[in-house]
């Protein structure tokens, strides 16, 4: 009960401060939004039914890669920034425990981001996306975005050494968007790249989405999408124990 | 003299000085590796879209990002010297504010041109784009007048970070603001009406259109028009800047809220 409430807290302390920053809360859906009404207007010229659909649904999720992975790579970092690092460090709860529901956090505003973007392309670009199964279509996003939160624990573990990364979270930004196949067909992409997709957990949210609103079943993509969440989370717990505890041995925590 | 000084000079140490993504750790990853993914994901996108080509979206898009460093250096002459606690410093000088502001756009200005030519370098590697040899000397000076025109907004908005605080989210929202509005991916012929309109006011429009056609091989000549207008805007927005800082300067030492965070 004390660990759903520390996990309760955690997360409800983590989304306010989230949502009432400029930067991480308004900027993190404003930018992939006008990103998704760039690739639409592109695909808008040959006004094709089938690929408008392509396009709007991957544009819809491809905001919650942005929410979660520029922010998630500097956690710890804002930590350093803000002095607090060390008591997060010294606190009895695990980093798994702390981190997790902040990265949940990000996912839930990555979750405002899909709703924002789904009215933006109704009432913008006169897009009424064809779902088959609204029911299936929820659960696929809920959990592109739970697996999606536990990509960000590990992003923002292995970045714990990386002084500035939110520019390596930034940079990750496009390479995301690109390799997910949110408005691209991974087909285009050369081969060489496919099983870097394949190693990201949103690119099967991604296709259980696309599943759940074609009307096939999406469980198969889901049951990959939770299995590559789940390793990155597992070599995160594990991770994080070694990074944390090699930085305070050689007390280059708070180094900046 | 010493105007001229506080223009080469003071502009080098400052853009030196503020802008810290020259770290190598910011700059590999925002100014190159940024850059050449913007260029590939949108010209993806128009393959799986099956419209333009890739020197098309290669052009707009590198063209596009030289508009980061533009934008987010200029606001961090302001912010910069904000969070060092120097901006007290800097405007109680009595050095004459044009060449104080504009000195710190002259570095920014090549830095904005360079990521320019690594995004279009990047699509010619990447993607088998070619633009021939005789057409290099033309595009080069296109950059260089789109990069400029991209300070003259980005000196705008140091200004406003001058009074308000979220410098990063104004550059952004700039930013995207040119994505969607300029022709990077789309001609701007094919926007709706007040879309276009309105891209005719901003940096980057006639940038672009200038520097797709010295690519297919047009002469600076048959482009000359094009630039004229990008520098007009680019002149213009500058002056807005210089107007905004001196308000805003004036306007804080009055309220006292020149450090104000």
């Amino acid at each position: 009960m004390r660990v759903l409430h520390q996990l309760w807290t955690c997360y409800w302390l983590q989304l306010k401060v989230i949502s009432t920053s400029w930067f991480d809360g308004v900027l993190a859906v404003f930018f992939p939004l006008m990103f998704a009404t760039a690739a639409l207007m592109v695909y808008q010229i040959r006004n094709d039914p089938a690929q408008m659909q392509y396009a709007g649904l991957g544009a819809a999720i491809m905001g919650m890669w942005t929410c979660q992975g520029v922010v998630a790579a500097s956690l710890l970092s804002r930590e350093r920034g803000a002095g607090t690092l060390e008591l997060l460090v010294a606190t009895p709860t695990s980093m798994t425990r702390i981190l997790v529901p902040t990265t949940l956090a990000l996912s839930t505003i990555g979750l405002y981001c899909v709703i924002a973007t789904l009215l933006w392309e109704r009432w913008v670009f006169g897009l009424h996306l064809a779902i088959d199964s609204w029911g299936l279509f929820v659960v696929a996003v809920l959990f592109t975005a739970l697996t999606l939160a536990l990509f960000g624990f590990f992003l923002s573990v292995t970045a714990v050494r990386y002084r500035v990364s939110w520019a390596l979270g930034a940079a990750l930004e496009y390479p995301g968007w690109l390799l997910c196949g949110f408005v691209v067909p991974l087909a285009l992409l050369p081969a060489w790249t496919h099983p870097l997709s394949w190693a990201i957990p949103t690119t099967w949210g991604m296709a259980a989405v696309r599943d759940s609103a074609a009307g096939t079943s999406p469980w198969r993509h889901l049951a990959l999408c939770a299995a590559v969440g789940l390793v990155y989370c597992a070599v995160a717990a594990v991770l994080g124990r070694v990074l944390v505890d090699s930085a305070r041995r050689h007390a280059s925590l708070a180094l900046r | 003299m010493s105007s001229v000084r506080v223009f080469f000079i003071g502009g080098l140490l400052s853009y030196r000085s503020l802008f810290n993504w020259l770290s190598p750790w910011i700059l590999v990853p925002s100014l190159i590796v940024s850059p050449i993914c913007q260029v590939l994901l949108f010209a993806y996108i128009g393959r799986g879209a099956g419209v333009g080509n890739d020197q098309f979206f290669v052009v707009g898009n590198a063209l596009s990002y030289a508009a980061i460093p533009c934008l987010f250096a200029m606001g961090a002459t302001v912010e910069g010297e904000r969070w060092s606690q120097t901006l007290g410093l800097i405007l109680s000088t009595p050095a004459r504010r044009i060449p104080l502001f504009l000195g710190r756009s002259l570095p920014v200005i090549l830095n904005g041109w360079c990521v320019a030519l690594v995004g279009i370098g990047a699509g010619m590697l990447l993607l088998h784009v070619t633009i021939p040899a005789s057409s290099w000397p033309s595009l080069m000076l296109v950059l260089v007048v789109a990069s400029a025109s991209c300070t003259g907004l980005g000196l705008a908005m140091g200004a406003i970070a001058l009074r308000m605080r979220q410098g990063a989210v104004i550059s952004n929202v700039a930013f995207c603001v040119l994505l969607v509005f300029t022709g990077v991916n789309v001609p701007v012929a094919l926007l709706p009406d007040w879309m276009a309109h309105v891209a005719g006011w901003l940096p980057l429009t006639h940038g672009i259109e200038a520097a797709r056609a010295t690519a297919r091989g047009a002469t600076i000549g048959s482009v000359s028009g094009l630039l004229g207008r990008e520098l007009a805007i680019g002149v213009l927005y500058a002056g807005v800047g210089l107007c905004l800082l001196n308000y805003f300067e004036t306007d804080s030492r009055r309220r006292a809220t020149l450090e104000r965070t």
